[in-house]
């Protein structure tokens, strides 16, 4: 058999689907004890005595109607590509929910296997089930598994292998008593237009009873436009007249009679099972749901989060950090060498991309460490309570208690990265909150934002530090919130939302396999997908900030100033003993050498490397390294060594002029100086803007360009903080520009690893232009209102800010006790609306 | 069914939002549609199915509510739209 065999697995959320993919196939799939994790269908091969299979896995679906995503990816999937062989995932411990999903792929014709998942779970539960006999009422071949340790593969293997070759018999016509007869006149109408019709037809005339919109747009796929008309419209009439004869609508009918025959399947078959007692989820979450000690638990674990992954996460980065290091030497190493004043543009490029990755990689123990800790909480089960006890305020504002997870990702509190965040908001049923989530989570504290609140602090908020960081840091979730509010009643309006029903999964203890490979997976996308967008955008900014370049003019005066210095140190080392290493060809890697060793120096730590330094550098070269490092009592090296530092010196503060004026003239500079008109009112320069502008790349960019634009002069050993505090207050600018830089760089568009993050998860370009537009007005707005008011009432940065945080918090409140007053008006209206049913289903 | 309304609709029909925690009612009927309705029924609050109500969340909203062997939780809105009886 050459032929692939194709395998589907369907089932409901949390029955173990994605565990039992990865029995089958061998494939490492993200599996959480989270509801809704599978979205998109993965697809995985594997091989089994003699014949290939491809097996998909479908999202998780609690029925196959066309109401959400899911559901129609599903259906869709199981329509139009017909597999050899459908693996119906059961969890064992909730048979009877779980046979409903059964019965409407029975119902579809499909070749159905059932895969009874889970039966540990059953029998600690105390459920016996007479697999026999269920498969002999079902009439399909039951396989028992538990997906979670691993058993029952080779079962389930050898029982698809089997099933794909055997035709199947006819699907599976349950009992619709009443409803018979209607269904008989459709399915009638429906076989005189379409003859070479894959799907059974009486699944297709209870679809169309049941006014299901997929289906009629599929059966207008088949049928000319008239016909489809035609069927619809009778399908419509003959459903208004079965709600009005047996005062039920089709689609509760056909629920109760499958429920009905679920239950006589089961009858007999399957004992036991009633939770009887108080289960122990039960006793944690009496104690964990508890209305005072909820808001408690839920702020220590936050709280947790905070210090284990970023505080104790920071620290581990001092020791990654010299690995990083290490690694741009060794690249340094292999590029061509560096210049006297110019380098080669590749290893400027070089280096300005290993920089690039390096700042993100930096982030990674971090990440492993958050990562690992929201696996614990997912798995634990303990994220669906925080779900549950957050939905109500989340709701208030658009969003959904699930929106909770990609907020954590994305760095409520602590920080984090939007890209998971956006990623996980996948599980969200609610489609218009899953895209107000979308929106909201680039506004939370990603790591990267981190950097230059800390350089603005520290230069202008010294006394304040704290004040400020936790304005910073609970203002965020004030914008989001706000946000979302607005997105929700403005741009998402019309979008489909669906009702808040979520699973809480009972506890179970975390795997440390289980955790580590969904750490190591979610950091592994984070640095594939931010890394290779990152590194490309690195090269644009790069080219941006090089060209068009320095002109010939200041080339030639940069270079006679190149010479003046060489001449000064070549005069400096006549008679000097060492002097014949001063000639013309040995200037730059003599400069280079003393650079390197410098480099070396500072990277190395503790004596006895440092001492390592020094003789890998003598055995580099024994003639030079006398001059960056004199011997005892050799005066001569000494007096040659400083003159080489003087030479250095002067290269440094002439290539950091080069640097500047290349800025200045580059295009990046030129943009940054055309908006200067808008954004001077927020009280950015250019320079800001092109800090600013070069963050969209990644974040953390924009203090790296702050770094070279306010470039510290000659041997003035300040520190960034120090030198643009004192450029830009004798600029006139206060802690106001500060407080206005930070509400901008907290409001400001999403990095572009994000925005395409959002491009995938939204499937709309327009979306995506949203996501960078809307936050840049909004920013801009809000940074210019803040620094004009302030300047004109002569208000300090610290108060302007107070002021800021309590207005937003006030809205906030306000916003929340009007959409609760709305809530209850309608709440009010469905009530009385419910008795006017009530009155006329009794007429 | 339809004998136990009187024709004024004036009876105080209970829903699962009325119901206090750990209280047992029976799902008499739905009156959502669409989408929300087949979810609810999808999570197993099918007609004639019974649900102990287990707690309300500290905010008052959403409810919990177990169901067979299943624990899931609903926002208020939505439970208001489900019929029950008392059992």
């Amino acid at each position: 058999m050459s032929k692939e065999i194709k395998v589907a697995l369907a089932g409901q959320q949390n029955a173990g689907k994605s565990t039992l993919f990865n029995v089958l196939t061998g494939a490492r799939q993200h599996v959480a004890n989270y509801p809704g994790v599978t979205v998109d269908k993965k697809y995985g091969r594997y091989s089994f005595s003699g014949s290939s299979y491809l097996a998909v896995d479908l999202p998780g679906t609690y029925s196959l109607t066309s109401f959400s995503l899911e559901e129609r990816v599903a259906r869709d999937f199981l329509i139009k590509e017909r597999p050899d062989v459908a693996v119906n995932v059961v969890d064992a411990s909730n048979l009877r929910r779980s046979l409903q999903l059964t019965v409407q792929l029975l119902e579809m014709g499909l070749n159905s296997i059932l895969a009874l998942n889970m039966t540990d779970v059953a029998k600690a539960r105390g459920i016996r089930i007479d697999v026999a006999g269920l498969a002999r009422k079902l009439g399909l071949p039951v396989v028992e598994t538990v997906g979670s340790k691993g058993t029952g593969r080779d079962d389930l293997r050898r029982v698809i292998g089997e099933k794909a070759l055997v035709d199947h018999g006819d699907a599976l016509a349950i009992d619709y008593e009443v409803l018979e007869p209607v269904i008989a006149e459709i399915e009638k109408a429906i076989g005189v237009v379409a003859q070479n019709w894959s799907l059974p037809t009486r699944w297709f005339a209870l679809r169309l009873l049941e006014l299901d919109s997929r289906a009629a747009a599929l059966l207008k796929d088949v049928v000319s436009p008239g016909e489809a008309q035609t069927i619809l419209q009778m399908a419509e009439d003959l459903a208004g007249d079965f709600l009005l004869r047996e005062g039920i609508s089709v689609s509760d009918h056909v629920v109760a009679m499958r429920d009905k025959y679920v239950r006589s399947v089961m009858d007999g078959v399957v004992e036991g099972g009633e939770r009887a007692g108080e289960s122990i989820s039960n006793r944690i979450d009496r104690f964990v749901l508890n209305r005072w000690a909820a808001p408690l638990f839920l702020v220590l674990t936050v709280y947790l989060i905070y210090q284990i992954s970023i505080v104790w996460g920071y620290e581990l980065t001092n020791y990654t950090w010299p690995i990083l290091a290490w690694f741009r030497e060794l690249v340094s190493g292999f590029l061509p060498a560096a210049g006297f004043l110019e380098d080669p543009y590749i290893r400027s490029m070089g280096l300005w991309l290993v920089d690039s990755a390096n700042t993100l990689l930096n982030y990674v123990p971090i990440f492993l460490i958050l990562f690992a800790l929201i696996a614990i909480l997912e798995d634990s089960g303990y994220m669906a309570r925080i779900a549950f006890i957050l939905d109500k305020v989340l709701n208030r504002f658009g969003l959904h208690g699930q929106s909770t997870l990609p907020l954590i990702l994305g760095g409520v509190f602590a920080g984090g990265c939007a890209v998971p965040g956006i990623m996980a908001t996948k599980g969200i049923p609610d489609n218009r909150a899953r895209m107000a989530t979308i929106f909201a989570v680039p506004f939370m504290n990603c790591l990267a934002k981190v950097p230059l609140y800390t350089l603005l602090l520290g230069i202008f908020f010294v006394e304040d530090k704290s004040l400020m960081m936790f304005y910073i840091s609970t203002m965020t979730v004030i914008f989001a919130l706000l946000v979302s509010k607005l997105l929700t009643v403005t741009v998402l309006k019309g979008e489909e939302t669906s009702p808040f029903v979520m699973e809480l999964p009972a506890y179970h203890m975390p795997t440390v396999g289980g955790v580590m490979r969904r750490s190591l997976e979610r950091t592994w996308i984070y640095v594939k997908k931010v890394g290779s967008i990152v590194a490309a955008v690195a090269v644009i900014v790069f080219t941006m900030l090089q060209f068009p370049g320095l002109s010939d003019q200041s080339v030639q005066q940069f270079e006679a100033r190149g010479l003046e210095a060489i001449a000064t140190f070549q005069k400096k080392m006549q008679g000097n003993r060492y002097a014949a290493l001063a000639s013309d060809d040995n200037i730059v890697p003599l400069v280079n050498y003393y650079t390197d060793f410098k480099r070396a120096k500072l990277n190395a730590s503790g004596a006895e490397s440092s001492l390592a330094v020094n003789d890998a550098f003598e055995k580099r070269n024994p003639e030079f390294f006398p001059l960056v490092k004199a011997p005892k009592g050799d005066k001569q090296a000494r007096n040659a060594g400083k003159a080489l530092k003087n030479l250095i010196g002067e290269r440094k503060s002439i290539r950091r002029e080069m640097k500047e004026e290349r800025i200045t003239n580059s295009f990046l500079g030129m943009i940054g100086r055309s908006i200067e008109p808008v954004t001077q009112y927020a009280g950015f320069n250019w320079k800001i803007n092109v800090a600013l502008l070069s963050s969209f790349a990644a974040r953390e960019s924009s203090v790296a360009t702050l770094g070279v634009l306010f470039q510290q002069d000659e041997d003035q050993n300040a520190t960034l903080e120090q030198r643009m505090g004192a450029e830009t207050q004798a600029a006139g600018a206060t802690a106001l520009l500060a407080v206005s830089m930070i509400l901008f760089f907290a409001l400001y568009p999403p990095c572009l690893a994000t925005t395409v993050m959002v491009k995938v998860q939204t499937g709309s370009y327009l979306w995506m232009m949203f996501a960078i537009v809307f936050p840049t007005i909004l920013g801009l707005s809000v940074s210019s209102l803040v620094y004009t008011i302030g300047l004109a009432a002569g208000i300090s940065g610290i108060d302007m800010m107070t002021i800021v945080y309590l207005s937003a918090l006030a809205l906030l409140i306000v916003v929340g006790f009007v959409s609760a007053r709305r809530e209850a008006t309608s709440m009010r209206k469905q009530r009385a609306n419910i008795g006017g049913t009530n009155a006329n289903a009794a007429r | 069914m339809k004998k136990e309304y009187p024709a004024n609709g004036q009876t105080k029909i209970l829903t699962l939002n009325d119901i206090k925690p750990g209280k047992r009612v029976v799902v008499r009927r739905h009156h959502s549609e669409g989408s929300v309705r087949q979810r609810l029924l999808d999570l197993g609050l099918m007609p004639n199915v019974s649900v102990l109500v287990l707690r309300a969340a500290p905010l008052n909203d959403p409810i919990a509510l177990r169901l067979d062997a299943t624990d899931v939780s609903l926002r208020r809105r939505e439970a208001a739209t489900i019929e029950v009886i008392e059992e």
